[in-house]
């Protein structure tokens, strides 16, 4: 009878290192992920602390009740927001005794609290009723509180700091507490961050993302209908029927290397090309959905030819072997198997560009731009701005509210984006064909 | 047995690789309506040579086919001669079961759809009932045309390949292995059918199973290293074969 030697109860010495060396690179790879959601966590706190102020905004109730004789005649006037402001101050009153502010009923200093924009909106308002049957009309408004107001209520501006401020002084801030403890006074969802076009330094209260928001718009779909027929047609051609040779090699090598250039300098190709060459202007979407399709179509042909080379080529030999012409082996059996593929591979092209700014830079879409584009096709050739560049433009400014309205403006963008990545995961699990 | 007139006839033919020499010097007679075997050990260029005859080699960029093939005495390398309308006559079934992931009645109606076989839909049933009927397989799946056609069993899905390769009314049949996926129930199915087969079309097979070969075929070519050793009825390759090599191939001492 042989000796027992080894029991497996017992781990022997060789086995144990193995146990040890495997339970630590599952220890190194879970400190990785842990480590890559530490830093999502931190950016998505950083960004939302921020940014999420953007979406509240305070504005300032009053009443306005005017007749036909005081608009005409401020209409007459020389300065006529002075007037309309005027109009506004005697509203005020009326609109702090009704809410039983009593002591410090100082309706010019009230008016004070306002953007500089009320008077504008006002007299906007005003000028279309002078054209509408009646003598007499009201209304109740919600006038933009000034930008050191809306952040007094929301914590970004104190007492401290107003003291060395220029734009606003401690006594305003106790007014404005009086104004909030009346109701006057009120921090609600912004719907103009959404639809004002940018907006001066002085009136960072009233910028907006309209124009960005349509802008970006107007890229997305010049972007989605040159890119994706080109990148999806190139595709086709270059996996289904080109020779394999030495030209298509270098051909595919090209497109490999298309998609690591850096972005800047398809910025610098778009004004050297598309508006000092071909004279386009500046500014303009059709501009930059030019240059962004030019960025996009390297990542879209390579995940459509990654999704035409995954079908399998018993189902090409199926079709050809039926008597399917090469053409009508594609369209009807190779290319709806790699739909999905193809319409993930898009939409993360997609992604990409709406967040590119680099080459947007470049070709002027970094103007200040009050004036909203023309509906599409017209609009592609108006100035425009663009969600990313956006972002960038308002991190340059001085005012703090800024800041936040960038922040706020990230968050969007942010959200933009996982649409379109949910979306692309959804094709993908619902157009998955198994073969 | 009677000796039918050749369909196929190949002259000297020759497929280059790149620099592979894959088919040395070929000629041979394949006759009308009987089922004629290629046997031979693995890369012998048997299968090479069965995709010659429909040009499937046609999409292998590197593949060079010389020498003449004709059918019905028409060269099928002709510039004149379009390989979409040649592959219409002539069928083929693959090794592995490649179902398109679509209906099982749209596996066997797409022939006919794109070749125009059927005028409206009615004529395009009884297309489909013929080739699933042809193909063994109606009874089967006759209740369940709309169900993907990938969702049958490995050998259901060869008989449905078979049944759409028959569907374009093809006169010529070429099968590449159609039983190496298959287990030995579907393999027998199969087998009566090419049997069956025969009786309209002329049939090409592909097989390393020689007992599949001396079932089925009356003809037998056997092919070693690229070149065609021997070819003739399938009872004397087997019984009285002429040549050394096919005789060790068949008694088991190469391949």
């Amino acid at each position: 009878m042989t000796e027992i030697t080894t029991s497996l109860l017992t781990l022997d010495a060789r086995t144990q290192k193995r146990n040890a060396a495997e339970r630590r690179f599952r220890a190194y790879g879970l400190a990785a992920v842990l480590t890559g959601l530490l830093l999502l966590v931190i950016l998505l706190v950083s960004v939302l602390s921020n940014g999420l102020g953007a979406f509240r905004q305070t504005f300032v109730t009053v009443d306005i009740t005017l007749d036909r004789a005081q608009i005409e005649e401020a209409e007459a006037a020389l300065v006529k927001t002075k007037i309309y402001r005027g109009f506004i101050e005697d509203n005020i009153a009326a609109s702090l005794e009704a809410a039983g502010v009593t002591e410090a009923n100082d309706a010019s200093a009230a008016a004070d609290l306002l953007s500089k924009d009320a008077a504008a909106s006002l007299r906007d308002w005003a000028r279309t009723r002078l054209e509408s049957d009646g003598e007499k009309w009201s209304k109740s408004f919600d006038f933009l509180a000034a930008g050191r107001i809306d952040g007094y209520l929301k914590g970004r501006v104190t007492m401290e700091s107003a003291a060395l401020d220029s734009k606003v002084t401690p006594e305003q801030l106790q007014l404005a507490d009086t104004l909030r403890d009346a109701g006057v006074l009120v921090v609600k969802f912004n719907t103009g961050f959404f639809t004002l076009p940018d907006a001066s330094e002085n009136q960072v209260e009233a910028a907006g993302l309209g124009v960005a928001i349509l802008g970006s718009a107007y890229l997305m779909l010049i972007v989605l209908f040159l890119a994706l027929p080109i990148g999806v047609a190139a595709s086709i051609y270059l996996e289904e029927f080109a020779p394999k040779n030495r030209l298509t090699d270098l051909i595919e090598v090209n497109i490999s290397n298309l998609a690591a250039v850096p972005s800047i300098v398809f910025g610098i190709l778009g004004l050297a090309i598309f508006i000092n060459f071909i004279g386009l202007p500046q500014s303009a979407p059709i501009v930059g959905g030019l240059v962004l399709t030019l960025m996009t179509l390297p990542t879209i042909i390579i995940s459509t030819r990654a999704a035409l080379k995954a079908v399998p080529p018993s189902i090409r030999d199926g079709a050809l072997g039926v008597g399917a012409s090469p053409m009508q082996t594609v369209f009807h059996h190779v290319l709806p198997l790699a739909a999905p593929g193809i319409l993930t591979g898009t939409i993360i092209g997609l992604a990409q560009a709406l967040g590119e700014t680099a080459p947007l830079l470049l070709i002027g879409m970094v103007a200040f731009v009050r004036e909203y584009p023309a509906g599409p096709p017209e609009g592609f050739f108006d100035p425009a701005s663009a969600l990313p560049v956006q972002v960038y433009n308002w991190t340059q400014r001085a005012d703090p509210a800024f800041f936040e309205r960038a922040s706020g403006a990230i968050i969007v963008l942010l959200i933009f984006l996982a649409i379109m990545n949910i979306t692309a995961v959804f094709l993908r699990r619902k157009f998955e064909r198994r073969w | 047995m009677t000796q039918n007139r050749a369909k196929i006839r190949t002259e000297g033919v020759n497929v280059h690789y790149g620099a592979t020499h894959a088919i040395k010097d070929v000629t041979l007679d394949i006759p009308d309506k009987t089922v004629t075997a290629f046997i031979g050990p693995s890369g012998c260029g048997k299968s090479t040579f069965l995709r010659c005859i429909n040009r499937m080699n046609d999409t292998i960029d590197v593949c060079r086919v010389t020498g003449i093939i004709t059918i019905d005495g028409e060269d099928i390398y002709d510039r004149r001669i379009d390989p979409v309308q040649l592959r219409r006559k002539v069928g083929m079934v693959f090794q592995k079961p490649n179902p398109f992931p679509k209906s099982i009645y749209d596996n066997v109606a797409y022939g006919p759809k794109i070749h125009g076989l059927a005028r409206n839909r009615a004529e395009l049933d009884e297309i489909v009932e013929k080739a699933l009927r042809r193909g063994a397989i109606w009874d089967e799946v006759k209740d369940r045309l709309s169900e993907p056609g990938t969702g049958l069993s490995g050998g259901q899905q060869q008989r449905l390949c078979i049944a759409r390769a028959i569907a374009t009314e093809p006169e010529i049949l070429l099968m590449d292995e159609p039983c190496s996926a298959l287990d030995p129930i579907a393999t027998s199915q199969v087998e009566e059918l090419i049997y069956e087969l025969k009786n309209n079309y002329s049939v090409v097979i592909v097989t390393h199973s020689m007992q599949q070969a001396a079932r089925v075929s009356q003809k037998t070519a056997f092919f070693h290293l690229g070149t065609m050793v021997e070819y003739g009825e399938t009872d004397e390759i087997f019984t009285n074969p002429r040549d050394e090599r096919t005789e060790n191939y068949i008694t088991g001492r190469i391949g």
